[in-house]
């Protein structure tokens, strides 16, 4: 165990490390200047150039990247170029959205996607499960950002219950997870739909086994044989699904928050891209990147409490 | 305990069963065999309610005084484990590979019979105990997985005998077995039948562990009983020609024998939508009279408690 702990660790690391060069040079390649961003068109090239060497735009780029992981590796994320405030700042005071937001779609997406799966699965070659095979046909078809848009126009624009974008900030609790219930929709309707499928796929194969005609067999209900001997059977594809989905889900706050004008670290990540602003991106880009990999690892803690015959197997 | 009469089940057209019936006593052990394809494991399904959906039932079924025929889904569930119980061929299959053995046994006694955890575990153990497992405590906490075959069967009988029941259908529990853990298994099974008093519907293609097992034999061919009676009169004077085949289609034992082909029942089982109307043995059968594929021979006394259905019989003999 400790090990196989030792050496998720490694590769967690050197994932960070791979993801963060990776993205320093693809900024540098990147045509733009944040000078130029900062100080606007009309500036004249020595006010860039002080501006450059104040930054430290003016050293080679490996040792720039060098100072950064030096600085990283200390807590020091640097400072934002274009808010001229720490990177560390910044991120803290947007996370909580961002995390609301995908731990909302994250929990909609498996209650929501594993539900109709089983009842599709159960309900198989009926009506329901054409209904909702269909339904998630159509998720799955679909762009969240044309979804957001569509969800916009008709609950906000066209009933007026919802509000149809920004974030009045979390003083108001009930307000803030009011502006919060259409862009967790459409975070949640594509993944549920993609993770309905992949339950309701499962559990038919489940059903075909022994085990269950053995469940039966014993007299037990049908919902009882449903939940407590297909469900946790069929739950290891849903689990690796759903540890995909965690990369979806972050990735897709980028969408959403731009759609919806939220204030989170996916419209600040879009921000800073456009504002060349390195540091914020690079902090960001780490910091997804790590929630990414952890979220596999949990994944694969997942698999081994499911299922007991995967014990000692795990590498 | 068990009376069924005139069951018939059709996928379609084809039938699968056509006429069965069947009666057992409290503490009776029957034993069926037949090829694969004969229809006794529909047979066993069909005493549980547990055809499958495209399969159309008819004919008339008491169980332990409740009248199940034509009983909905929700009747069938409420004597599953209770008054009717079956175990099946692979133990490692048939049971949940997520679930400890003791948590499997413990469902049907808290959702059934209402125990509470501790009353269910202590009964857990009285079944491990029984059914002959060793170290039940250490069992329980164990998975499918980490039991030999032969335990795991006894862990899915405990199972069925958790909640009591008048009878017990075993559809080819020792198939998967090792054969000196299948004479245990099939010498518990006689056990267990005499204490408790519970019928015993054992199923099974192998003669010598229905011999060992059964007190009746009922042999099937194409969803029919052919034949039936007791053990050692329907093994020693078969009267059908296809219990004659299986029985000379066996492998006999000792010097002389070795070098010897067996002797095979010509063809194959047909597929059930291609039997004949009248004897489903017609086609294959060695002594066919004209009559036979088209007219169907009903079931004779050829013995005491023995009968068969053939047009030979009582014919020119």
């Amino acid at each position: 165990m400790q090990v196989i702990l030792l050496r998720r660790t490694m590769g967690f690391v050197l994932t960070l490390i791979a993801v963060s060069v990776i993205v320093f040079a693809v900024m540098n390649v990147l045509p733009g200047d944040p000078a130029i961003t900062i100080l606007g068109i009309d500036s004249t090239e020595d006010a860039r150039a002080a501006l450059r060497a104040e930054l430290g735009l003016d050293r080679p780029v490996w040792l720039r990247y060098l100072d950064w992981v030096w600085h990283a590796a200390q807590g020091d994320f640097g400072t934002s170029y274009f808010f001229r405030v720490p990177v560390t700042e910044l991120i803290t005071e947007r996370l909580p959205l961002t995390l609301s937001l995908a731990l909302a779609g994250m929990t909609v997406t498996v209650v929501v996607g594993i539900t109709l799966g089983m009842i599709a699965a159960a309900r198989h070659g009926t009506f329901g499960d054409w209904a909702i095979m269909l339904f998630s046909q159509m998720g799955i078809a679909v762009p969240a950002f044309w979804l957001s848009i569509l969800l916009v126009l008709l609950f906000a624009v066209g009933l007026r219950w919802l509000p149809p974008g920004g974030f009045p900030g979390w003083d108001e609790p009930l307000l803030a997870a009011r502006s919060l219930i259409l862009p967790t929709t459409a975070l949640a309707l594509v993944q549920s739909a993609v993770l309905a499928r992949v339950t309701r796929s499962s559990a038919l194969e489940v059903m075909r086994l022994d085990f269950v005609r053995t469940a039966r067999a014993t007299g037990l209900s049908r919902w009882r044989v449903l939940r407590r001997h297909i469900l946790p059977n069929a739950l290891v594809p849903i689990v690796t699904i759903v540890g995909m989905q965690v990369a979806a889900v972050v990735t897709g706050t980028i969408v959403i928050e731009n759609v919806f004008y939220l204030p989170g670290l996916g419209r600040l990540i879009f921000q800073s891209i456009a504002n060349r602003d390195l540091f914020t991106v690079q902090a960001l880009v780490v910091l997804f990147a790590a929630i990414v990999v952890t979220a596999n690892f949990l994944v694969d803690i997942a698999y081994v409490l499911i299922d007991p015959r995967l014990k000692g197997r795990m590498t | 305990m068990i009376e069924a009469n005139d069951i018939t089940v059709r996928f379609g057209t084809a039938e699968a069963l056509r006429g069965i019936n069947l009666t057992l006593s409290p503490g009776q052990r029957l034993g069926i065999v037949g090829e694969s394809g004969s229809g006794k494991s529909m047979l066993g399904l069909s005493l549980m309610g547990m055809l499958p959906d495209a399969a159309g039932m008819s004919g008339q079924i008491r169980i332990d005084g409740t009248d199940m025929t034509g009983a909905k889904i929700a009747s069938w569930r409420a004597i599953r484990a209770r008054k009717v119980a079956m175990i099946f061929q692979e133990p490692l299959a048939a049971l949940n590979p997520l679930r400890r053995v003791g948590n499997t046994v413990m469902e049907p006694l808290r959702q059934h019979l209402g125990h509470s955890k501790d009353a269910a575990r202590a009964r857990v153990l009285q079944l491990f105990e029984e059914t002959g497992i060793q170290d039940p405590v250490a069992k329980f906490r164990q998975f499918p997985h980490e039991l030999s075959g032969g335990q795991r069967q006894r862990v899915l009988i405990s199972l069925a005998l958790a909640c009591n029941p008048k009878v017990l259908i075993a559809d080819e529990p020792t198939t998967a077995l090792d054969a000196h853990v299948a004479l245990r298994i099939t010498d518990l099974l006689v056990r267990l039948a005499e204490e408790r008093g519970m019928a015993l519907v054992f199923i099974s293609h192998d003669l010598a562990a229905v011999a060992r097992t059964a007190q009746d034999i009922a042999v099937m061919y194409g969803g029919e009983i052919v034949e039936r009676g007791p053990v050692h009169a329907v093994l020693s004077s078969p009267h059908h020609p296809y219990t004659q085949g299986l029985l000379l289609a066996r492998p006999a034992l000792g010097a002389g024998h070795l070098r010897e082909r067996l002797p095979v029942i010509p063809g194959t089982v047909p597929a059930m939508r291609d039997l004949a109307v009248g004897c489903r043995f017609s086609g294959r059968c060695a002594v066919e009279l004209p009559h036979c594929a088209t007219e169907r021979p009903a079931s004779r006394p050829v013995g005491a408690h023995h009968d068969a259905a053939c047009h030979r019989i009582g014919a020119a003999t």
